[in-house]
């Protein structure tokens, strides 16, 4: 009867396939105005004077608001549950648009106009005059004596550092003949790239505004908006329909502000605000290019007596979600390779790039590249197999950690790299392509990674659920933790029909839209969190609607609640299997009761305190044209353990596209920056190198499932970790094949050509 | 929504040459996967356009009386790789401009936009160098022929003569190119689909009837400089020597006398150069062994 485990259809296919789905585009008022903005073509200064006496003129424009029109409130933008403790909340480091310029693309005004190209036309027009002020693309120059500074506030530029120590690492690398393993790896920044650009469009209703948009987090942007202008939050609606994709950008408040603030400009009227795909990649989030400096100290026998690590996190322009994604990134060496002895310290760095925000994976892309090339070099200093060195020193069975309090309940890795082992035929392999000696040699890569389930403890784990029995026997259901792309209400879908005894997931109707006036207040989706924390509260609110169900059929049917339950769709006495009656017939007998009428619903709130490890790695199999500077995928695998599946079929579909997103990372992805003037190259789909599904391998995805225990549906996260180990096992590949170390991504051509060179295997 | 003055739709060639001398500010729209992307973003905005999309005469492959392969400019670039006239005597273009962007716009693109816009990195752009094409001009006075060398006046600029009302009408291929002769393009690119050329290389040979002797070969890249450009000292040194390996090691590395890529942010000269050698050596191999040659 359980519908959880089940391969079944998405509750969305068929619209999606058919292109009835309704994106926000597809809900616009046709009169919306059009609100377009102008770019900072500089990468810092001070606006002196914008003139926009043009830009009026133009037929069609509507008005001209710019940084020195908004309201002198500054705001964060991260899409964290809010805190109680100031100590906690996000930088408020934001205005709706900005004098001080601090990344080329940054919002200094808007044009608002009856038809697109008016306002396109009218941005033209602005002249804006500038004091312009030198600026620092590099991480680590920017936290130099002298450096350009960004913020008044954080001298150096160095929004936060924090560290990580363990044991007494000075001592512990005098121990004698210990073999050092150093190396620095930088990472790129990179943009999400999802489907559909952010955009949204607001206008005024009854004196309040609102607001619908693609986000991720509708119940934070509600926040946001209301800190953003200075309102109750209260004031602000915010809706969100079905989006196309987020991967973290949508995390954060992006324009929603500032179209709120537009509409209040023009008496209320409905304003648009549309991404183009260039604006998406400089001025929404990036993903974090961060550099470590890795200090490994090996013992003959393979183990680590001491590990330092160093993380420069370059933040970008603004705060947006800031310190929380190197300190995950951090975090996770300790953990990863436990070692008695260990030196960790992360910064985080304003430059004059685009700010970087949320991004899948979190950090742990980043991180995950650094440890696993460092501890490829680690293998084969100490003349160790990479997959046999990885086996004795992985995280063991029964580790805890002190802080989250996550456990490692089963041999999770070794499970998992024994599975991907097999599949790769890896001991076969890796001695075969270790005769290939010409220019087309073939090797083997792998790479491992974990993964928090959620925030907790470091922020809010709640999740709201209502539930509404209806009249013909299916269950309508809403929470706040969104769709985006994912599969998320599929999955709500088959775990209320298993908690309640429906027949099927079909008769649950989730309301996929998110309505802050209406839907019970959620968090919305990221960290992975959507099917673990939307699960408590989906058993928690199903078993106080199943009591209330049964409490009205034991006024029908004088059957002791204790001998009922709900199976299939109908009310069974459990004592003999007696069908008594069916949902449909107790709820209409409930609803057209003459003396006691009743709409059956339930609404409850679970709050967590736990948290669950997940864990996977890839193996990739590659040939290396060394002439060509070409690394072709030959077969690629990620084997996870993410708990229980509650939908086979999604969570594969959900691997496939974490590895595609890796492969990208590996291989071809990089926003490029002019050193002369901070402007972004390559921000466009032709010259930023996403890969194409002719990029691709076989994608094999498999899964080690066994049951977390903390959780409602034994199910932990799978949203984020396919992303995170595929880069470093392409990476750990290349080694295999050439002997070759590239210590930074993308691994592209040029890089392949420069590292080949450097080795002497072109000689020109 | 896109910032156009006025759309003129001619309705044939002469229509066309008619409507670019009325409008000599006009920019003519085939396909649009170029224009239409340069007016979005603002490089071509407020322009007025004049479309040929109904000038049907324009379009197909055919062989005309002198035995040329005739390619109307506004055939698209999917028509051209699934030609039998093209796939029977120069199935390298075919394969080349099937790597332009995605199905899309090989749908939507044609070789006339793809040549009249002048770049370098145009898929089809050095095949048709390799091997020597014709390019037809159609303007108030009547047809004129040039070699497609002298079509590209230099980087984005072809020898189309506004004031007189100039159109590309088509693009030929003589007999004594095409014959006995088979060609290899290696498009280089970051990815395998959508993308532009880092270095594309076309080259082409005619082996002598024993197969033993480069007859004649023809190497032209893509990228290697701001127009397509030929490599005649490699082409000098290959032509009437054995069929060896050794000879096409040396082929490969005279190239870098004639080419001279630039320095940019998309590639480095050096990488460009080092690619150019191995794709030339890649490219007459794979010619040799499509002419029936060994190696």
């Amino acid at each position: 009867m359980s519908e959880v485990g089940k391969r079944q259809v998405r509750v969305d296919a068929y619209d999606k396939a058919t292109g009835r789905t309704k994106y926000y585009e597809d809900l616009m008022p046709q009169d919306a105005l059009y609100v377009r903005i102008k770019h900072a073509d500089i990468a810092h200064g001070i606006v002196k004077s914008i003139d926009t006496s043009a830009a009026e003129q133009i037929d069609g424009v509507v008005k001209v608001l710019t940084c020195f029109d908004v309201p002198d409130i500054a705001f964060p933008t991260a899409g964290h549950p809010w805190s109680m403790d100031p100590g906690h909340q996000d930088v408020a480091d934001r205005y709706l648009l900005n004098r001080h310029v601090r990344y080329w693309g940054d919002d200094v005004a808007v044009v608002i106009a009856e038809n697109e190209v008016a306002a396109m036309q009218g941005v033209r027009a602005l002249k804006v005059e500038y004091e312009e002020l030198p600026f620092v693309l590099d991480v680590q120059k920017a936290m130099e004596d002298g450096a350009p500074q960004l913020h008044e506030k954080f001298p150096h530029n160095i929004l936060k550092h924090t560290d990580i120590r363990k044991g007494d690492y000075q001592s512990a690398i005098q121990e004698p003949g210990l073999i050092k393993v150093e190396g620095w790896y930088d990472t790129p920044t990179v943009q999400h790239c999802h489907i559909e650009n952010h955009g949204c469009f607001a206008y005024e209703e009854n004196g309040r505004i609102v607001v619908v948009a693609s986000t991720q987090i509708p119940h934070i942007i509600r926040r946001v908006v209301g800190q953003a202008l200075g309102r109750p939050w209260a004031d602000i609606r915010i809706v969100k329909p079905y989006i196309g994709g987020g991967f973290g950008n949508k995390q954060d408040a992006l324009y929603e502000p500032l179209c709120a603030w537009c509409t209040t400009q023009v008496g209320g009227r409905c304003v648009r605000i549309d991404c183009s795909r260039e604006e998406t990649f400089v001025s929404n989030r990036v993903r974090h290019a961060i550099r470590f400096h890795i200090i490994s100290w090996l013992r003959k026998d393979g183990t680590f007596a001491a590990r330092k690590v160093e993380c420069y996190s370059n933040q970008g322009a603004y705060a947006s979600h800031g310190h929380s994604i190197v300190a995950k990134a951090m975090g996770s060496f300790p953990q990863h390779y436990p070692c008695d002895n260990m030196e960790c310290d992360a910064w985080t760095v304003f430059t004059n790039r685009p700010a970087a925000g949320a991004m899948r994976g979190y950090g742990m892309p980043q991180a995950s590249f650094a440890d696993e090339a460092n501890v490829d070099e680690c293998a084969k200093a100490v003349g160790m197999d990479p997959l046999a060195f990885r086996m004795q020193n992985i995280m063991p069975q029964g580790y805890e950690d002190g802080f989250s309090h996550n456990v490692n309940y089963y041999d999770s890795y070794r499970e998992c790299l024994e599975a991907g082992r097999k599949y790769i035929d890896y001991d076969r392999k890796v001695a075969e392509y270790a005769k290939d000696t010409g220019p087309i040699r073939r090797g083997i890569g792998v790479a491992t990674f974990w993964y928090n389930t959620a925030v907790y403890p470091i922020s809010l784990e709640t999740s709201s659920n209502r539930m509404l029995l209806n009249l013909d026997g299916t269950v309508t259901m809403q929470c706040g933790e969104t769709e985006i792309g994912q599969g998320a209400d599929t999955a709500y879908a088959q775990m209320t029909a298993d908690v309640l005894g429906l027949k099927s997931y079909k008769d649950v109707h989730v309301v996929s839209c998110q309505d802050t006036d209406i839907t019970p207040t959620g968090l919305g989706a990221y960290a992975s969190r959507q099917t673990y924390v939307a699960g408590f509260s989906i058993r928690k609110t199903g078993l106080l609607l199943k009591e209330k169900i049964l409490a009205y059929a034991q006024e029908l049917t004088r059957q002791a609640p204790y001998n009922m339950d709900i199976v299939g769709g109908n009310i069974v006495r459990v004592t003999d299997g007696k069908v008594l009656m069916s949902l449909s017939e107790l709820a209409m007998t409930a609803q057209y009761n003459p003396v006691h009428s009743e709409h059956i619903t339930a609404e409850s709130t679970y709050t967590i305190q736990n948290n669950a490890y997940s864990f996977g790695c890839t193996f990739v199999d590659v040939e290396v044209d060394i002439p060509m500077c070409k690394v072709t995928l030959k077969n690629m695998i990620n084997v996870h353990d993410c708990g229980k599946l509650i939908n086979p079929a999604l969570a594969e579909a959900q691997v496939h596209g974490g590895m595609s997103m890796a492969i990208g990372y590996g291989m071809g992805e990089q926003l490029l920056f002019d050193e002369k003037t901070g402007k972004p190259l390559n921000n466009n789909l032709l010259d930023y190198k996403l890969s194409t599904v002719m990029d691709h391998p076989h994608l094999e995805a498999q899964f080690i499932e066994n049951a977390e225990p903390t959780s409602a549906f034994g199910t932990k996260a799978l949203g984020e970790p396919p992303a995170c180990s595929g880069a470093p096992a392409i990476r750990n590949a290349i080694y295999n094949a050439t002997g070759v170390t590239i210590d930074q991504n993308p691994m592209n051509p040029h890089i392949l050509f420069k590292r080949f060179s450097e080795e002497g295997l072109i000689k020109d | 929504m896109y910032d156009m003055l006025a759309l003129y739709e001619a309705k044939d060639v002469q229509d066309a040459v008619r409507l670019r001398l009325e409008h000599p500010e006009a920019q003519i729209i085939a396909g649009g996967t170029d224009v239409l992307v340069q007016m979005r973003e603002g490089k071509r905005a407020g322009k007025a356009l004049i479309s040929i999309q109904k000038c049907d005469e324009m379009r197909g492959v055919s062989i005309d009386a002198e035995e040329n392969i005739r390619i109307g400019s506004l055939t698209s670039f999917t028509h051209i790789t699934n030609d039998p006239i093209i796939q029977k005597y120069i199935n390298v273009l075919g394969e080349a401009v099937d790597m332009v962007g995605g199905p899309q716009i090989r749908n939507a693109g044609t070789i006339g936009g793809n040549t009249c816009n002048g770049v370098t990195s145009a898929d089809s752009a050095s095949t048709l160098h390799a091997w020597e094409a014709i390019v037809e001009i159609t303007g108030k006075n009547g047809v004129r022929r040039i070699p497609i060398k002298e079509f590209y006046l230099k980087a984005g600029t072809v020898d189309l003569k506004v004031e007189d009302g100039e159109i590309q009408t088509a693009i030929l291929i003589p007999k004594a190119s095409y014959d006995r002769t088979w060609g290899h393009y290696i498009k280089y690119a970051m990815r395998n689909a959508m993308d532009i050329a880092t270095l594309g290389t076309s080259v082409n040979a005619r082996l002598s009837p024993d197969g033993k002797s480069f007859e004649r070969v023809r190497i032209a890249f893509g990228v290697a400089g701001p127009v397509p450009m030929r490599a005649v000292s490699a082409e000098a040194f290959i032509n009437g020597k054995a069929v060896t390996l050794a000879n096409i090691e040396e082929f490969g590395r005279k190239v870098l006398e004639d080419i001279n890529p630039r320095d940019s942010w998309r590639a480095s000269k050096a990488f460009r150069s080092h690619i150019a050698v191995e794709s030339a050596k890649r490219c007459l191999i794979e010619s040799v062994k499509l002419a029936g040659g060994e190696l």
